[in-house]
C-alpha cells in the first residue's frame, strides 16, 4: 500500500476544495489524476506532499502519516509542483546540486545524481545555461529532474506537460514512462490523451468528489454497449424510417448529418444498410463513433454537475 | 540550513545585489569618512571614527531591507516557496538559512572598513592614538543592529508577496526600532529610560563606549530571536 487516502477533506473558508475522497494506489501504479479547473486536483496532491493541512482525513505514504511525520514522507516524494516553480536566476548544475544536498546526499552521491538525471532529462547541452534563459520544454525537464534527483519511491507530478508543445509533450511523457518502472506515479493533467497514454490507471474528480475510479481499460469499455452511428444520406434523411428500426433509441440530426443512438451496434447497422438499398438512398459515409475517455470525461463531470 | 544560507548567498552573488549593496555602503561610507567637509575625519581632527558609527546605521535602514526584501516575497511570487516547504528542511532551516545569509552579506560589507580604521591607527598622532576599545565595541553594536535589521527584513517579506511592501514596512520598522524608541522617550516622563532602553540606540551607544554589557548582548540577540520566531510562525501558518 504506497499510498493511502482516506476521508480526505479541504475546506478553504466557505468553500470546500476536496470533499471526503478516498482512494489508494500500489508500487509501480501510474494513476492520472483527472478533472477539469478546480476540480481539486492540485489540493489533494498539495495536501500529499504536506504543503497544505487537510482539513479532515488522512494520507498515509508508506505507511508514514503525512501530518505526523512531514520529514519523513518528503524525504521519499518527488514533486512537481504546478506551473513548475523554479529559481531562474540558478544555472541547471547548482539548481540540481542544490536540490540533491537538501535531500541530504552526499558530495558523491550529488555529482553522480546530477550527471544521471542530466543525461536521463536530456538537458546534456543545457547543463550550464541558467534556468531563465531555457525554453518551457527545457525548464520542465529540469522540474522532473529535481522531482527525481534522490530517486523517490513516490512520484507526485502536477500537470507535467502543461504549456508544452506536442513534441515536448512527447518527450517528456516518454521519460515519464522511462522512469516510472519501479515507483508510485500520481499524475495530474486535463489532456486525455496524456492519460491514455500513460496511465494504468484513471481518478476522475469532479468539484472535490471522486466520480470514476477505475482501470482505464475498464473505463474505456465500461459504457460500450451504447454506440452512436453517423450516418449520411444523399438527400433527406429517411427519419421516420430510421426510428422504426429495432433497437433504435434515439435519432437526431445535426446539420446533415444523422446521428443514431443504438444499444444493437450490429443489427441497426444491417437494418441501416437494407433501408438504403431498399429506397434506393445512397449512404454518403457511416461510421460508428468510438466511446473516448473525452466522451467519458465530458458525461462524468456534466452530469454530476447537474445533480 | 547550510544548504538554504548557500542557496541565498549564492544568489545575491549571482543578480548583482551582492555587489551594488558592498558598492553602494562603501561608496556613501567613503564620501561621509573622508571627503565631504562636514562630516570628514580630515577636517575634524580628532582621531576617532564616529562618522561611521553614526551614519551606518542610516543607511542600513534602506540597504538591508533591500536585501531581505525578496527572502520570502519573491519566492511566494514565484513559487519557489513551495517547493522549498516541500523539501525535507524544517521551517527554522529556511528562516535561518535565509537569515545568516543576508547578515553574512553584510559582514562582508563591513570588512573592507578595517581599512579606514588602521588609516586612522597611521593618521594619528601620535600614530595610534585612537580609542581602539571604543572601535571594537562599536563594531560589535553595529553587527547586533544588523542582525535586528536582517531579522526585521526577513519577517516583514513574510508578510506580503509583493517585494516594494516588503522593503517598506522593513525599512519603516528598522527606523523606529533605532531611533524611534529613543524620541518617544522624551514623552515618557519619570519612565523615559524605559521606553529608551527598548531602542537599538540606547544599546547601540552603550557599545560604542567601548563596554561590552550582556544586557546590550542579551536585548540585541532576543529582539532578533524574536523576530525570526514571528517569521517562523507566519511561514508555518499556511498549516492552520
Amino acid at each position: 500500500m504506497s499510498l493511502t487516502v482516506t476521508n480526505l477533506s479541504k475546506q478553504y473558508g466557505q468553500q470546500l476544495a476536496v470533499d471526503n475522497i478516498s482512494f489508494s494506489v500500489q508500487q509501480g501504479e501510474i494513476v492520472g489524476f483527472l478533472g477539469p479547473n478546480g476540480a481539486g486536483k492540485s489540493t489533494t496532491m498539495k495536501m500529499a506532499t504536506s504543503y497544505l493541512p487537510p482539513t479532515s482525513g488522512s494520507i498515509t505514504i508508506n505507511g508514514l502519516n503525512v501530518v505526523e511525520q512531514p520529514m519523513a514522507v518528503k524525504r521519499i516524494i518527488g514533486y512537481l509542483p504546478e506551473h513548475n516553480p523554479l529559481y531562474l536566476e540558478m544555472y541547471v548544475h547548482e539548481y540540481l546540486q542544490f536540490v540533491a544536498s537538501v535531500y541530504g546526499l552526499t558530495k558523491k552521491e550529488t555529482v553522480k545524481r546530477v550527471g544521471e538525471m542530466i543525461e536521463l532529462c536530456g538537458l546534456t547541452k543545457e547543463q550550464n545555461k541558467r534556468i531563465e534563459s531555457l525554453s518551457k520544454g527545457y525548464r520542465q525537464r529540469v522540474g522532473l529532474a529535481q522531482a527525481l534527483i534522490h530517486n523517490p519511491q513516490v512520484l507526485i507530478l502536477d500537470e507535467p506537460t502543461s504549456g508544452l508543445d506536442p513534441n515536448q509533450i512527447l518527450e517528456i511523457r516518454k521519460l515519464i514512462k522511462q522512469i516510472s518502472e519501479q515507483k508510485t506515479v500520481i499524475l495530474s493533467t486535463h489532456i486525455m490523451q496524456e492519460v491514455q497514454a500513460l496511465c494504468d490507471r484513471v481518478i476522475v474528480i469532479h468539484q472535490g468528489k471522486i466520480v470514476a475510479d477505475d482501470l482505464l481499460k475498464n473505463l474505456l469499455t465500461g459504457k460500450k454497449e451504447q454506440v452512436v452511428l453517423v450516418v449520411e444520406w444523399d438527400g433527406a434523411a429517411p427519419l421516420s424510417a430510421i426510428e422504426s428500426i429495432n433497437g433504435v433509441e434515439k435519432v437526431e440530426m445535426d446539420k446533415h448529418l444523422c446521428r443514431i443512438t443504438t444499444q444493437r451496434s450490429d443489427e441497426v447497422r444491417a437494418a441501416i444498410f437494407r433501408l438504403s438499398t431498399d429506397r434506393n438512398q445512397a449512404l454518403l459515409s457511416f461510421k460508428v463513433e468510438e466511446n473516448t475517455l473525452e466522451d467519458i470525461f465530458r458525461s462524468l463531470t456534466i452530469t454530476s454537475a447537474a445533480v | 540550513m547550510i544548504h538554504v544560507f548557500k542557496k541565498e548567498f549564492n544568489g545575491f552573488l549571482h543578480s548583482l545585489i551582492a555587489y551594488l549593496v558592498i558598492g553602494i555602503f562603501l561608496t556613501a561610507m567613503g564620501l561621509l569618512i573622508w571627503v565631504f567637509p562636514e562630516t570628514s575625519v580630515l577636517d575634524y581632527g580628532y582621531a576617532d571614527l564616529d562618522t561611521l558609527f553614526s551614519m551606518a546605521p542610516y543607511v542600513f535602514t534602506f540597504l538591508i531591507p533591500a536585501i531581505t526584501m525578496k527572502s520570502f516575497a519573491e519566492e511566494r511570487k514565484l513559487g519557489t516557496l513551495e517547493l522549498l516547504l516541500t523539501k525535507p528542511l524544517t521551517d527554522w532551516d529556511i528562516v535561518l538559512g535565509k537569515f545568516f545569509a543576508a547578515f553574512a552579506l553584510v559582514v562582508v560589507a563591513l570588512l573592507p572598513t578595517f581599512i579606514y580604521y588602521f588609516s586612522i591607527v597611521k593618521l594619528g598622532n601620535p600614530v595610534g592614538n585612537i580609542d581602539t576599545a571604543a572601535v571594537v565595541g562599536s563594531y560589535v553594536g553595529l553587527l547586533f543592529l544588523a542582525a535586528i535589521f536582517c531579522a526585521i527584513g526577513i519577517f516583514t517579506s513574510t508578510l506580503s508577496n509583493n517585494q516594494i511592501v516588503a522593503f517598506l514596512l522593513a525599512a519603516f520598522f528598522s527606523f523606529l526600532m533605532y531611533t524611534g524608541f529613543d524620541s518617544l522617550s522624551s514623552f515618557a516622563g519619570s519612565q523615559a529610560l524605559l521606553v529608551k532602553q527598548f531602542g537599538i540606540l540606547y544599546h547601540y551607544e552603550s557599545l560604542g563606549k567601548g563596554l561590552i554589557d550582556t544586557r546590550d548582548i542579551i536585548y540585541s540577540l532576543s529582539t532578533a530571536g524574536l523576530l525570526l520566531l514571528f517569521t517562523k510562525v507566519v511561514l508555518g501558518s499556511r498549516l492552520w
